[in-house]
């Protein structure tokens, strides 16, 4: 079995300034061990998504990066409050953020359709009140 | 034209140089919604915005533009600043609006 090598990151609730701390750390890993940047940047947009959601949404959680010569694995896990429709959060403009948010310049909407479009795979496992496990898959 | 040679011109405040004027620009992206700029600025573009918060330099170097460009007098406050100096990010301003801005640099890319 080739290597696989494993990176996690908790990421902190309601803090705005360090969300995408984490992307960025995947981001100069992938490059030291050579991913190509078509790669990277695939990488670093679908994991900033996913790391603002937590912080808008969730109160933070963890987010694992697998990597392997074949594929990098994200698997971003959270305990927040579910995704009640995820046909509708899918939908490119459908947010549900608050307005402090908004201000920031996100809340477009954008962060799902984002996280699918820069990913060969995604799989949501949400359940109300208990939380939500994104899986995303960039192929190399 | 790289990021040094769009300093060079002076037609833009140099907020902070970055660690890269080497880094060429091939494009121009404007929009101030940080998840559509996420998902849509090209890698090696010109990004004009006026949103001057520290989510922009985390959105600037994980969609790889080659720097970014404050219109309309926005300021980048104490935190974003401190972002764009730790990751290198060339942060440049401008009175000018968002159109002029990006108008300015896409007569330079292509004048």
């Amino acid at each position: 079995m080739a290597d696989v090598i494993a990176l996690t990151y908790d990421i902190s609730p309601d803090d705005f300034t360090r969300a995408g701390e984490a992307s960025s750390d995947v981001k100069s890993k992938l490059k030291q061990v050579g991913v190509s940047p078509a790669a990277i940047r695939k990488v670093a947009i679908a994991m900033y998504e996913g790391e603002i959601n937590m912080v808008i949404h969730a109160e933070g959680g963890k987010i694992t990066v697998e990597i392997s010569p074949e594929q990098i694995r994200m698997i971003l896990a959270d305990k927040g409050p579910g995704i009640p429709n995820v046909e509708q959060a899918m939908q490119a403009g459908w947010s549900t953020a608050p307005d402090e948010v908004r201000s920031l310049g996100f809340g477009a909407g954008m962060g799902l359709p984002n996280m699918k479009k820069y990913t060969d795979e995604m799989n949501i496992e949400t359940t109300l009140g208990v939380g939500t496990t994104i899986t995303m898959v960039v192929k190399l | 034209m790289t990021v040094g040679d769009l300093i060079g011109k002076g037609i833009f405040q140099v907020v902070e140089e970055g660690d890269d004027l080497s880094r060429e620009i091939t494009g121009i992206f404007c929009c101030d919604l940080l998840s559509v700029a996420m998902g849509r600025a090209p890698s090696m573009s010109a990004w004009v915005t006026v949103m001057g918060n520290v989510n922009t330099i985390a959105v600037a170097t994980l969609a790889d533009v080659s720097c970014v460009i404050l219109a309309e007098n926005a300021q980048a406050d104490e935190m974003c600043l401190t972002r764009a100096k730790q990751q290198g990010v060339t942060l440049l301003a401008t009175e000018e609006p968002v159109f002029e801005a990006a108008l300015k640099v896409h007569d330079m890319l292509h004048g």
